[in-house]
């Protein structure tokens, strides 16, 4: 449990990171941390029940519906919010794994590792493009007109 | 880097007997003003696209700009790294202009300004000037400075490192190896070298820290120490641009990000084993 705190903690951290790193404006680094600790718990909670491309898969569909929710709510590009979030799910391990196996010869484990990354980008598109065909609609709900 | 193609005031001799339709278009002042609508149109343009916006984003916010000041015959072609704009119909002016777009480090804090901006201009708060000198203004905020992404690359890197297996020594390690890789990017990599040689000698040089920290302290892992490096290398915007644009029906743009995304993947990979078969070679032994 406090495990899993911290590494909420750790994502969100990193993603404000990202943030900067890709010049967001610091005033949406509040919404970016939530996002990202929220996005690695849930891949976290969901990777022992299922697997990696399914948890991914959850992860993205939350950061993407919480980046699009915060962006109808502070009025300004959803990018900025989806582009931090959605890094901590990027498969960073899986290449490196699939290049580790190459290189010391274990080419199954490396077809392995890197077909998994593979998955997992998929599943992280897949994420991205259903929940895009959400109409924007649904997130003004709750919202008064101007 | 562009090329304007013609304005009203220089028509080609063909047109001349399209007479009664050039008087209403041949008012100079009234040409003048279309040209700078289109003008500003193309700037706000170029600063979402240089900046990391999607496609999508690009085009609405031209036609929202044209739209607005009155231009109705604008029209616009928007790949990842030019834009076509022209206008021109039986009353406005014959105006083209194509801007190449280099390809340039993502500041996302400009996309949400000429967001911003665009707002305005919608609910016409904004003269044709101030829109010019605002513009201006964003296109020249300074992004953040090199020690500031050296501090937050090598945060994030040594979070990663924690979020994929490793202990405080791992965390340690990573926080220098962000700094270093960081360092390497912004000061040797990417003003000297093409893209695919600044990310294969990149991961190397993530690898070849990786490898030493984990030489020198015993109880280090390779593994999250390596990831914590090589994640601060992934193309998050030109990824998730490309879907993006894919799933708007932008397949141009979305296949060229793609394969930007994947170019730079596939460099990562091929730093990382390369210098893993080298230090093999030297050292001698298994790693892990």
């Amino acid at each position: 449990m406090i495990t899993l705190f911290f590494q909420a903690l750790a994502a969100a951290a990193a993603t404000v990171g990202f943030a900067l790193l890709y010049g967001a404006p610091a005033r949406y680094y509040p919404y970016c941390a939530f996002i990202g600790g929220a996005g690695w718990l849930v891949y976290l909670l969901a990777l022992p029940a299922s697997s990696a491309p399914t948890a991914s898969f959850a992860a993205t569909v939350l950061v993407i519906l919480m980046s699009r929710w915060f962006a109808v709510r502070r009025e300004c590009p959803v990018t900025i919010f989806l582009i931090a979030g959605i890094i901590p799910l990027v498969p960073g391990a899986g290449i490196y794994w699939a290049s580790y196996y190459a290189v010391t010869d274990r080419m199954s484990m490396a077809a392995d590792t890197g077909l998994e990354a593979f998955k997992v980008a998929v599943a992280i598109v897949l994420g991205i493009v259903f929940v895009f065909e959400l109409p924007q609609k649904l997130f003004r709900v709750g919202q008064h007109k101007k | 880097m562009s090329t304007e193609i013609f304005t009203s005031q220089s028509r080609p001799a063909g047109l001349a007997d399209a007479a009664e339709l050039t008087d209403t278009a041949g008012d100079p002042a009234r040409a003048c003003r279309e040209r700078e609508i289109l003008l500003l149109a193309l700037q706000a343009g170029r600063i979402l696209l240089e900046n990391g916006a999607e496609i999508f984003r690009v085009e609405d916010t031209v036609y929202r700009i044209c739209r607005f000041y009155g231009l109705k015959s604008a029209s616009a072609f928007v790949v990842s790294n030019a834009i076509f704009l022209t206008s021109g119909n039986e009353e406005e002016a014959q105006f083209a202009k194509v801007q190449q777009i280099p390809v340039n480090v993502a500041n996302l804090s400009r996309v949400a300004q000429v967001n911003q901006l665009s707002r305005q201009i919608e609910a016409g708060r904004r003269s044709l000037a101030e829109v010019r000198r605002e513009l201006t203004r964003i296109e020249h905020t300074p992004g953040f400075s090199v020690p500031q992404q050296v501090a937050a690359a090598s945060i994030a890197g040594a979070c990663f490192s924690f979020m994929f297996g490793g202990g405080i020594l791992d965390f340690a390690c990573s926080l220098l190896i962000g700094a270093l890789l960081q360092l390497y990017m912004a000061r040797i990599g990417k003003p000297n070298f093409s893209k695919i040689v600044c990310n294969i000698l990149g991961s190397g040089w993530v690898t070849f820290l990786s490898l030493l920290c984990h030489r020198l302290l015993p109880g280090t892992h390779l593994e999250s120490m390596m990831i914590g490096g090589i994640i601060l290398m992934v193309p998050g915007v030109a990824f998730t641009n490309a879907i993006r644009d894919f799933a708007d029906g932008d397949y141009i743009s979305g296949s060229v990000r793609m394969l930007d995304a994947l170019l730079v993947f596939f460099c990562i990979a091929m730093g990382v084993g390369f210098m893993i078969a080298v230090w093999n070679r030297l050292m001698g032994g298994v790693l892990l």
